[in-house]
């Protein structure tokens, strides 16, 4: 089954005409999406790598019946473009674009949770969403995944960090373990999608077996997910958590990863998900062979 | 981006928030004419990116010039838990009824803006959290709706200050929450907020953090650059564009993304070593930014060894191992250098540098193995 997105997914590109979108978007096909179109207000008629492009994203999905959009489009114009995804009728928005202001983050998020509430948002700063084998939305390399095998047991994946979500998608490769999906939330203050939104979706999915998080310091997203598995989640968890010797006060890169006092450190997250029963790795190769444990006996 | 007091007090200004009349300098003859100017009495702050100011002597009540001239050179040059005062801000002083506490930070789990209120103000606030819970009056603001005036009465008046405070303590609070959202701001702090014996309400200090991926629509803030807080190596990773912060220790590392880089920070301590740094190149990888990043880490003297973390993703291995190879040719390095590399193309990657291994240059397959080596070398080296 896979969350999300699977082989039917027709997904529009906000950003198509640019360097990124381009770049990415042409990937994207080539591992198999259905990447039907693309926009831009003033070059609607012309055509990227044979892919249409349209002036908005109502007008796209009119024509081609998508129900998703990937917004490539620079930090500045993430704000209009979400809105513009939710309002063209598309149902999965994932936005890859770095570097956008928390406020409009936050407005976005309320916005649409008010006047859209059946959109799913992810991102932005994420890596995007992975179904290997089926559909490949933003940046991840799609070589680096396995497909999931019809006979399980697979792993569906959720993290806050783009690199260690291709380690673990590596990981489990070196494994030969399948994944269903593999879900990048970015590491920004408001993140569209959350872990819990996540768990839930694997817990339903018939195709994931056990699921793999991958925390971050900061913030308490780790904490409430705890909560989360320990009341609703019954299929086998797996995390690891960056930042456990972090500083005290230090930012490091991602907007989120910032530990204050003593709330959002690394071991508070461990110790919170211990007692929901979930196996924490100290680094990401001990959460894989911990996966591997798990897997045997799925 | 965290603003200094007296640039907190300005950009609070600019949003009609009423502050003291006041101006900043950096020298002992600027501090007594504005002080004379300003007229007595006043008061001198150091201007330092830490709390705990007061205690360490970093703010005095000057009452005349000779007062003024003798408080601007004891606090100038003072160091407060490390931070050395170079500004100073003289302020008309203000006669105080009540201090209370006003803030606006956003909320990430509830996803909302919040704001607080207290009557229990000029105090550590997180002591008032802690103990007393209920002094602090909270309201949780839907960012599309903004804050209303009925809103924001209902929530003063839930924080019992003294009612004569009620209606100034609106208006700021509604000035205050313009300056943080137009303003995009992570932080806006006002605590002090005073009642004077005038009945009129106040900022006598502002605390304010920038958001710094807002600057397209602020390029004023760039202003703001220059006072941050950052030790030489950050400077000049800074100035490169490099993701980096320091830390005490003598493993150099660099990694590409946020999440392994903090990753290869743990694992240096968890196999007994101590990282000297926090550096994410990114996601490409290639050799002009390696490189830099090379650079960078070989100016810090306490270095005695380098752990070059890369996961090859779209960027492949092999494409990452030529990178670093090139930019090792580039950058005459000191310490000797552990890389693993894995992902895409691993294997080919590795191949282009076993042909440049040496006692110097040590690849090894797996985090854990890279981690051990580079502690193991760091210690040969002297490390401690």
């Amino acid at each position: 089954m896979a969350i999300f997105v699977d082989s039917s997914t027709k997904v529009i590109y906000q950003g198509l005409t640019g360097s990124q979108g381009s770049f990415y978007g042409k990937r994207n096909a080539d591992y198999g999406t259905k990447v039907v179109a693309g926009t831009h207000p003033k070059k609607a008629g012309t055509d990227v790598d044979g892919v249409p492009i349209y002036a908005s994203v109502a007008e796209a999905v009119e024509a081609t019946g998508a129900t998703a959009s990937c917004i490539f489009i620079p930090a500045p114009g993430v704000k209009d473009a979400v809105l513009e995804a939710a309002e063209g009728g598309v149902e999965f928005i994932v936005c890859i674009t770095e570097g956008v202001p928390a406020h409009d983050e936050a407005w976005f998020y309320n916005k649409l949770e008010r006047d859209h509430p059946d959109v799913q948002l992810l991102g932005p700063n994420c890596p995007g969403i992975i179904s290997p084998g089926k559909c490949n939305i933003g940046i991840t390399a799609g070589e680096i995944a396995k497909d999931p095998s019809p006979s399980g047991p697979n792993v569906g994946i959720v993290s806050r960090s783009g690199t260690l979500t291709y380690q673990a998608l590596y990981e489990l490769k070196l494994q030969d373990i399948g994944v269903s999906t593999c879900v990048g939330i970015g590491g920004d203050p408001v993140p569209g999608t959350s872990f819990i939104d996540c768990l839930g979706q694997f817990e339903a999915d018939d195709e994931t077996q056990a699921i793999m998080m991958i925390g971050e310091i900061g913030g308490s997203a780790e904490e409430e997910a705890a909560d989360f598995i320990k009341t609703s989640v019954s299929k086998p968890v797996v995390s690891y958590v960056a930042g456990v010797t972090a500083p005290p006060g230090k930012k490091m890169g991602h907007a989120g990863a910032i530990v204050s006092g003593g709330k959002g450190t690394a071991d508070a997250k461990r110790e919170a998900l211990e007692a929901a029963g979930v196996q924490v790795g100290s680094n990401p190769t001990e959460a894989g062979e911990l996966m591997v444990g798990v897997v045997k006996n799925v | 981006m965290d603003l200094l007091e007296y640039q907190g007090k300005q950009f609070f200004a600019q949003y009609g928030i009423p502050v003291s009349d006041g101006e900043p300098c950096t020298t002992v003859d600027e501090a007594v004419a504005i002080a004379d100017r300003l007229g007595y009495p006043v008061v001198v702050k150091a201007q330092v990116h830490t709390g705990g100011r007061g205690k360490a002597g970093g703010v005095k009540l000057a009452n005349d010039t000779d007062e003024a001239r003798e408080h601007a050179s004891n606090i100038l040059g003072l160091d407060i838990k490390g931070h050395v005062v170079e500004t100073i801000w003289i302020e008309v002083a203000s006669d105080i009824a009540e201090e209370y506490y006003a803030s606006f930070t956003l909320d990430r789990s509830a996803k909302k803006h919040l704001g607080m209120l207290s009557a229990e103000g000029g105090v550590e606030i997180e002591a008032v959290a802690e103990e007393n819970p209920d002094a602090i009056s909270k309201i949780w603001i839907d960012p599309v709706d903004g804050l209303t005036e009925q809103a924001a009465r209902e929530w003063v008046e839930a924080a019992e200050l003294n009612p004569d405070a009620n209606d100034g303590a609106v208006e700021i609070l509604r000035k205050l929450y313009t300056a943080y959202t137009e303003g995009d701001a992570d932080l806006c702090e006002i605590n002090p907020l005073i009642l004077t014996p005038e009945k009129r309400v106040h900022a006598l200090d502002a605390k304010v953090t920038l958001d710094g991926s807002s600057t397209f629509r602020h390029p004023e803030y760039a202003d703001y650059d220059s006072t941050q807080v950052r030790d030489e190596r950050e400077e000049e990773a800074h100035a490169k564009g490099l993701q980096y912060v320091g830390l005490d220790g003598y493993v150099g590392v660099i990694a590409n993304g946020a999440g392994l880089a903090m990753s290869t920070v743990d694992i240096v301590n968890q196999v007994g070593g101590n990282p000297a740094n926090f550096l994410d190149i990114g996601g490409g990888a290639n050799a002009e930014v390696m490189a830099g990043a090379l650079e960078t880490i070989n100016h810090d003297p306490k270095v005695k060894s380098i752990f070059i973390n890369i996961f090859g993703g779209i960027t492949k291995g092999d494409e990452v191992a030529n990178g670093i190879v090139e930019a090792l040719g580039r950058v005459d390095i000191d310490a000797p250098i552990v890389i693993r590399l894995d992902g895409t193309n691993a294997t080919e990657g590795r191949e282009i540098l076993a042909e440049h291994e040496s006692e110097s240059l040590i690849s090894k397959a797996t985090m854990v193995e890279a981690a051990e080596t580079v502690v193991a070398l760091a210690k040969e080296r002297g490390a401690k």
